[in-house]
């Protein structure tokens, strides 16, 4: 199986020097999908910025390599170019500017990276209605200024509908599953399901089991304090469950 | 005037710039300085009947005793009046009927501005009046207009060849001593563009000028009088570029606009001339006295993108005379580096049931300030009157600023006006956003700033439009990281 991204021994601090990855080893093969679980503040959501190119940390230590590439030499919008993607935790609004035409300077500009013209209308709304129907997209929203006045159940499923759009190549899903209903998070489950093909790998980053219900993780990873202390199967997921995050520690401290 | 064909003689040299391009065409220059003498020798120049000629020279005795107004929120060194060539032409002595008679040169011009005259002929039907520097060197499709009764012609043609007309507006909305820099204008204006459209006539094609500052140091004093006679219909662009230049350059032109009985006059204005470099060296002073007056249920539409020059000094206003007329602005500024502007409007609503919009975007970068300034008046008379207005801005970093100034007069107890402003910053977190969806920063400012300024963008004509965002994209490159 091909390897789409390996991370050795990454540590990132903040610019203020405060470090909060403190030596992250993953590697995630083609068709996998992997999770990544962890108490409040164990670095979950710094790992997802730094692998997507966020200027707010800074990359002491490590390296990672994307499809044989030095991703951290790599400009946050060839990251995304070259295939990868963030579904964030906290989408932004950016008022004026409509979902749709967001979308289509996205996949024009990546288009123009890889050599290749401009969309033709035709196949990109076909597309569009297409990708839309997975997450139950509703087509008000299309036309909506991107994020602007979504609930948080729509912004997390548009971000799945840019997902199923830009049909990326590692997707990394930042505690998706937040504040989700359990409609909601039916439907993004399935839509990032249907997607998973055997070329392409996810990182799902939650806090909770629940999620794990409807993705199905190959392999269950826990991070505490900026270090990954332990990977298992899916069971390991429902261990925690029960067990919650204590164990590990103490487990950890025994060790 | 014996001695006046003296000073025709004189010819200074065309100097060369270090930065842009400038047209090698010969130019004939009136020496620096401004003095009744001067005012003659335009008027002479032009071979202008008396009664125009007491006018300039009624509006320079004003200006004399004028000083310059100093309320904007802008920073600048006032020019030095006396430092200032006002007037230059280029050289043709005889009429050009034709464009094989028009100088290469010309040509050339208008090619690296992307305006390439046949096509313009040919593709858009536009009728295009082109000002280089003062005089007109070419009017088109001037016949097709003339069987409507259209009239579509330089300001000094029209002085010559519909002298009742322009007698009987000139002035009349934009008084000779309305402030200084009209005053200026109204003494030494070289040129500019006059249009009439008949009663109940709706002219059928977009009216355009093209203006290009062209002569080292030549003050720039533009005059517009667009004259809609009742229930008739024109939409009016304007669109300026100028080389670049490492020298300040004075622009100060008046606009007038006059809508009768049931007429609409839609003016649209893209203005993008050298703001200076990075550090705010050079650019162009602009300092311009827009204004229309609407008679009864007639309609006076400005939009405005503005993304040049170093000062911008200018509120297109509508003089809301006659009952039931309208008055609306749409404005988009652009400041970057060290760029200056204080624009605005004036809504002055004198009839009953007078309605004015005002949408003002006004954009933030760098180091420049931008600043929405308007007046809404009310007078005792406007009965129902309403007003609606909103100004936004938008700063991109930290360095920059912008103010809102709106002034509120409302005068009889069934007027109404609302007012709404709003400033929102472009974020680091909506930058990331794009970046994390393949489109890079500038291209992610661009698009931003597009979906801000889409209120007002929509109003302008399709073509302008389209390359009014282009200037947007061109005006913020580099405005971040």
């Amino acid at each position: 199986m091909n390897t789409i991204i390996k991370i050795k021994n990454l540590h990132a601090s903040l610019s203020d020097g405060t470090e909060i990855l403190k030596g992250i080893d993953l590697e995630v093969k083609a068709g996998e999908i992997h999770a990544i679980m962890g108490p409040n503040g164990s670095g979950k959501s710094t790992l997802a910025s730094v692998l997507a190119g966020r200027e707010e940390y800074i990359v002491t230590e490590g390296e990672v390599e994307y499809l044989g590439k030095d991703l951290l030499d790599m400009k946050p919008e060839d990251r995304a170019r070259e295939g990868l993607f963030l579904a964030f935790q906290y989408p932004v609004e950016i008022p004026g500017v409509s979902n749709i035409n967001f979308l289509k300077t996205a996949i024009n500009e990546i288009r123009a990276y890889k050599g290749e013209g401009p969309i033709a209308a035709k196949d990109f709304l076909a597309m569009v209605s297409e990708k839309s129907k997975l997450v139950e997209l509703d087509n008000k929203l299309k036309n909506r200024s991107v994020n602007e006045g979504f609930s948080g159940g729509e912004k997390k499923r548009n971000e799945i509908f840019q997902m199923a759009m830009l049909d990326p190549t590692l997707s990394i899903l930042d505690e998706t599953d937040s504040g989700l209903d359990i409609d909601a998070l039916r439907i993004v489950a399935h839509g990032v399901n249907t997607l998973k093909t055997n070329k392409n790998a996810s990182i799902v980053v939650t806090h909770y089991q629940r999620l794990l219900d409807y993705i199905i993780p190959d392999v269950v990873h826990v991070l505490w304090n900026g270090k990954i202390i332990k990977s298992g199967p899916k069971e390991l997921a429902l261990e925690l469950e029960e067990k919650g995050y204590d164990w590990l520690k103490d487990e950890l401290i025994t060790d | 005037m014996a001695y006046t064909e003296k000073e025709l003689a004189k010819e200074l040299e065309t100097k060369k710039y270090e930065y842009g391009f400038t047209s090698d065409f010969e130019s004939d220059v009136i020496e620096k300085g401004l003095s009744e003498d001067v005012v003659r020798i335009i008027s002479a120049k032009k071979n202008e009947p008396e009664w125009l000629l007491e006018w300039r020279l009624a509006a320079f005795r004003n200006w004399e005793k004028m000083t310059e107004p100093e309320w904007a929120h802008l920073h600048y060194t006032k020019p030095d009046f006396q430092n200032l060539h006002y007037y230059s032409s280029p050289k043709s002595k005889k009429k050009l009927n034709s464009l094989d008679e028009v100088d290469p040169e010309i040509l050339k011009t208008f090619e690296k501005l992307g305006i390439p005259i046949e096509e313009q002929k040919i593709l858009s039907g536009v009728a295009v009046d082109y000002v280089i520097d003062s005089v007109s060197v070419k009017t088109t499709f001037k016949e097709k207009l003339g069987e409507l009764g259209i009239i579509f012609s330089s300001f000094s043609e029209a002085v010559h060849e519909h002298p009742e007309l322009v007698k009987k507006y000139l002035g009349k909305v934009v008084p000779p001593g309305d402030n200084f820099y009209a005053a200026l204008n109204s003494a030494v204006f070289s040129d500019g563009s006059f249009c009439y459209i008949p009663k109940g006539v709706k002219c059928p094609m977009e009216l355009s000028t093209y203006f290009r500052i062209n002569e080292a140091n030549t003050g720039q004093f533009e005059r517009t009088l667009v004259v809609a006679d009742e229930n008739s219909y024109v939409s009016y662009l304007e669109g300026c570029t100028a080389p670049q230049r490492d020298e300040n350059q004075l622009h100060a032109a008046v606009v007038e606009l006059i809508a009768l009985d049931g007429a609409e006059i839609k003016y649209s204005t893209v203005q993008n001339w050298y703001p200076g470099d990075e550090n705010g060296k050079g650019g162009i002073f602009n300092f311009v006295t827009k204004r229309g007056l609407c008679e009864t249920a007639a309609k006076i539409s400005w939009t405005q993108v503005e993304t040049g020059s170093a000062i911008t000094w200018k509120y297109p206003s509508c003089i809301l005379k006659g009952d039931r007329s309208e008055g609306e602005f749409y404005s988009v500024a652009v400041t970057n580096n060290f760029q200056q502007a204080d624009t605005g409007t004036k809504m002055i609503h004198i009839g009953k049931n007078t309605k004015s919009v005002i949408i003002s975007k006004g954009i933030s970068a760098g180091n420049s300030n931008n600043s929405y300034r308007g007046l809404v008046q009310m007078n005792n008379t406007a009965a129902n009157a309403r007003n609606f207005s909103q100004c936004d801005s938008l700063l991109i970093g930290d360095q920059c600023g912008a103010h809102t100034f709106p002034y509120i007069e409302v005068h009889n107890k069934t007027a109404r006006a609302e007012h709404e402003a709003t400033t929102s910053k472009i974020g680091e977190d909506q930058l990331f956003y794009c970046n994390q969806r393949g489109i890079n920063t500038e291209k992610a400012i661009s698009l931003i700033v597009n979906g801000y300024a889409k209120e007002v963008l929509n109003k302008l004509p399709m073509e302008f439009a389209i390359e009014a965002q282009k200037l947007l994209e061109i005006s913020l490159e580099g405005s971040v990281g």
